[in-house]
Order: structure tokens, then sequence, then C-alpha cells
């Protein structure tokens, strides 16, 4: 049993990438790292492959290592276009929510 | 600060709906795609994208799930380190289930190895630097995805002088598995959602000579069901038109180069070799290996791990599963004498395994329909 909860306790593995918001940025040995939101919990997450993020930017988190700064344009465009790929219908509850 | 439009807005059912009515609007002929990612598929099954698919769209599910496709050989290399005296293993939770020639790490760990998981790579280096003494040793298995973390932390020790801290590496490459299953005499593949994390780091230009060579259309696709669904309707509306291109549907996530910093320490830490996948075989130049440089890390070389006699459970078809040739449930072992307590093969043991996904999302109704034929 306790070994079920201690494996439940992590995330999946998996390609998984949970989106967590940059709290602050600092330096540790050289490599650039922030401490970043998921959810409620707070976690140390490395920058290396986004150094340019900033405080208030979202980023793709696995395994402890930011892959991909969430691009908030291309966010915006992709939700516009599943609206337009949606009927007359699916547009209208949009609207209602 | 405008609102980021990323998860709630990405799984909104009317929304799905809506996609789900454009498909069937659009599909005049069957077809059957990929999702190659472990992650869409346990998505896939979790919101019952299938159900809202007409029958002419299959979905069949990948080999992108690492867990799964580390070989038998590496899991017993693990098992033999882990039991040595003085290491600590260290390794991402899933792995721990896994079943070797011979147990799991979790039986190693009952009869006193010290195995530790971690969320991490970064974890496994801090446990190295507080414990000078002993050897610390993490399984870096993954795809892309985990590449870059797994390269920082090789990396950072050879540049920090943390000599106790080694990688046993298996990592694999998508493309390679990708060509294996498209070239296979008996393929069913007729497109494929591309794996979205991957591309985040590598980029999709290698997708662009696949779908041309084998001419199959390639949507690189994001996790949530929206994503998953626009994906599906850029498949099925490629294949009706018969034409075979990459499309980006992951935009927020991807970039057609990916991302240079992460590739740089990829490259500067790894390099590309043969590798043999579970249950697909071995596939050349579809791995990472450390370089020469970093031999100092290496755990094979450290800890003379490199013959192990293997046995496969024979029951266990999670080879055919991970080349999209069956679905879990048509398994003679699948929810019987294979389940996530007791699992015969790694499909059943990871989160993103296809078969853990169907016990989990679709057991009952499996198990009624199995009833009923």
């Amino acid at each position: 049993m306790r070994q079920t909860r201690e494996l439940s306790r992590y995330p999946p593995l998996m390609c998984l990438a949970i989106p967590g918001q940059v709290i602050r940025t600092y330096e540790k040995h050289g490599v650039l790292f922030a401490e970043a939101r998921f959810a409620g919990v707070t976690r140390e997450v490395c920058l290396h492959a986004e150094p340019s993020t900033q405080a208030g930017d979202y980023v793709l988190v696995h395994v402890g290592f930011a892959i991909k700064k969430i691009d908030r344009e291309e966010a915006d465009r992709t939700w516009r276009l599943l609206l337009e790929l949606g009927d007359e219908e699916a547009l209208s509850i949009q609207e209602q929510a | 600060m405008t609102q980021l439009k990323y998860l709630d807005e990405y799984r909104d059912p009317a929304l799905a709906q809506a996609l789900a009515k454009r498909i069937r609007a659009v599909v005049t002929r069957p077809w059957t795609i990929m999702e190659v990612c472990g992650g869409q598929t346990h998505a896939i099954m979790r919101y019952g994208l299938q159900r809202l698919l007409p029958d002419k769209v299959e979905l069949v599910h990948g080999p992108g799930c690492p867990v799964c496709v580390t070989s038998l050989e590496m899991i017993d290399r693990a098992h033999a380190i882990a039991s040595e005296p003085d290491v600590i293993f260290a390794s991402f939770g899933d792995m721990l289930r896994v079943p070797g020639s011979r147990g799991d790490l979790l039986s190693r760990r009952a009869q006193g190895a010290d195995v530790r998981v971690v969320y991490s790579p970064l974890d496994a280096l801090k446990i190295a630097e507080e414990n000078p003494t002993r050897s610390v040793v993490f399984f870096a298995i993954g795809f892309e995805t985990t590449a870059p973390a797994n390269a920082l932390c090789v990396h950072q020790a050879a540049r920090r002088g943390l000599e106790n801290f080694s990688v046993l590496v298996s990592h694999v490459l998508v493309p390679p598995v990708i060509a294996a299953i498209l070239q296979s005499a008996d393929n069913r593949v007729q497109a494929l959602l591309g794996p979205g994390h991957v591309c985040s780091v590598v980029g999709y230009r290698e997708y662009e000579s696949l779908s041309t060579r084998y001419h199959v259309p390639i949507v690189v696709s994001g996790f949530e069901p929206l994503d998953l669904l626009a994906g599906v309707l850029r498949c099925v509306t490629q294949l009706e038109a018969g034409t075979a291109v990459v499309e980006n549907q992951y935009a927020r996530g991807v970039t057609r180069n990916g991302s240079a910093p992460a590739k740089a320490l990829i490259d500067e830490v790894f390099e590309v070799t043969d590798r043999k996948w579970r249950g697909i075989g071995s596939i050349p130049k579809s791995g990472l290996r450390l370089r020469h440089e970093y031999r100092k890390h290496d755990a094979v070389r450290l800890f003379d791990v490199e013959d192990v006699v293997t046995s496969e459970p024979c029951e266990c078809i999670s080879g055919l599963v991970l080349r999209g040739q069956k679905k879990p449930h048509q398994c003679p072992a699948f929810a019987k004498t294979c389940t996530p307590e007791s699992p015969l093969g790694a499909t059943m043991v990871s989160s993103e395994g296809a078969c853990r996904a169907y016990y989990v999302h679709a057991r009952d109704s499996l198990v009624r329909e199995g009833a009923r034929t």
C-alpha cells in the first residue's frame, strides 16, 4: 500500500508537459531556473531551453524542465480557428458562457 | 492581463461536439489514424473521443510510451545496478513496476536495494550532491521531450565534478520508429497525429520528410480533447483530398525548428545509436547514447552490465499494441491475468501505456462488449 501511495504522488511521466506560470527567475550553477506555479503547487523549473522567459509567462514543463514558453498569440489564434470550425450552435453556446 | 486560452477552453464539450460534426461531414471512406504519443492515447481514452468519431475513423495507438518501449535488457541492467551495494538508484515512478526478467524495481527495493523515485533528473543530481560517498545512478529513459533535461544533468555533473553521478541511458527517437511502422508490410496507418511535446523540443522538420516519403498526412497535435479532435479533422480532410503534408495544430507549443538551446544541449551530451525497443525490436539509429567525452557518467561502463540474459512473458501482446496492430482488449490476458496491480507488460504499467488507458477508462464497457461477441 505504501508503495502504491508513493507512486501515485508523482505525476505521470509521459511526454506530458504541464503548463506552469513563472513567479521569478534566478541563476544556479550557471543555469537559469525559475520558481513556477502549477495549480496551487510551486516547483523549481529549469529555463535553459527558454532563456527569454520572464515572470508572468507560462511555460510547458516536462520533468522539471521548461520545453517551451507558451505562445499567447498562437494560443489565441488556435482558439479562434477552433471557434470558426465550430458550428453556429457551438458558437452561440460559447458566447453565452 | 489577457486570460490564457489553455486548459479549460480546450475541453469545451459543445465545441468538441461541433468538431465531431465537422469530422462526420468530411469523412466519406474508412481511415486509420495513429496517435503517436502515449499522452494523446491517455487523453483519447479519458475523454472517450473515439465515441465522438464516426465509425469510419479508427484511432490506433502508437509506440510513444517511453516506459513501455524500454527494452527488457535495459530493465534487467537497471535491476542489476540497483542491487549493487552503495548504489542509490533513482528513477521516474513509472519504471518501478515494469516487469523485468526477474521481478521489478519495487521487489529489488523490498530486498534492500536503495531505489528512489524522482520527479525530475535534476532531483537525482541533487541526491548525488548530498551523498558524495554513494554512487547515484539515474535511469535516463524517454523520447526527445525528456532528452534535454537528462542531458543537462550529465552536463552539470561533468562541469561540477560530481563523479558519483551516472546515467543508464535508454533514450529513443520518434521519427525512426514511425518510419519502421509505416514501411512494414502489414501497416494499417494512413495518417498520424504527431507528438506535440516531442516537437516542442526538436521541431517538425524531420516529419516533413517522413510525410513526403511515405505519403502520409502528419498533424502535430496537442493533448487536450479539442486539440486531438482538431488534429483528426485536419488528418481526414487531407486524407479525403489525397494530400500528405505536415500541419501544426499545436502552434502555441510547437514551432517548426523547436528549441535551439535544448537541441544544442542534446547534441552536446548525446549521439545517435541503434536501439532495441521492447515489443518492436531493434531499429537502426533510433536512440541516443552518451558521447565518449561523458563516459565517466555512463552507468553501463561503470557497472559492467553489457551482457544480460532476458526472458519475456509469452502471453503479452504489447509489441502488437505498440505498432498499432492490435488493441489492448484483444489480448487474452487483458483485465484477466494482466492488470495494473499485476502487469504482464509495460503497456499495462505506465499511465501512458495503451493497455493501462483502456483498463482505467474503458474496462467495463470493453468487458461487456467482449461478453456479447
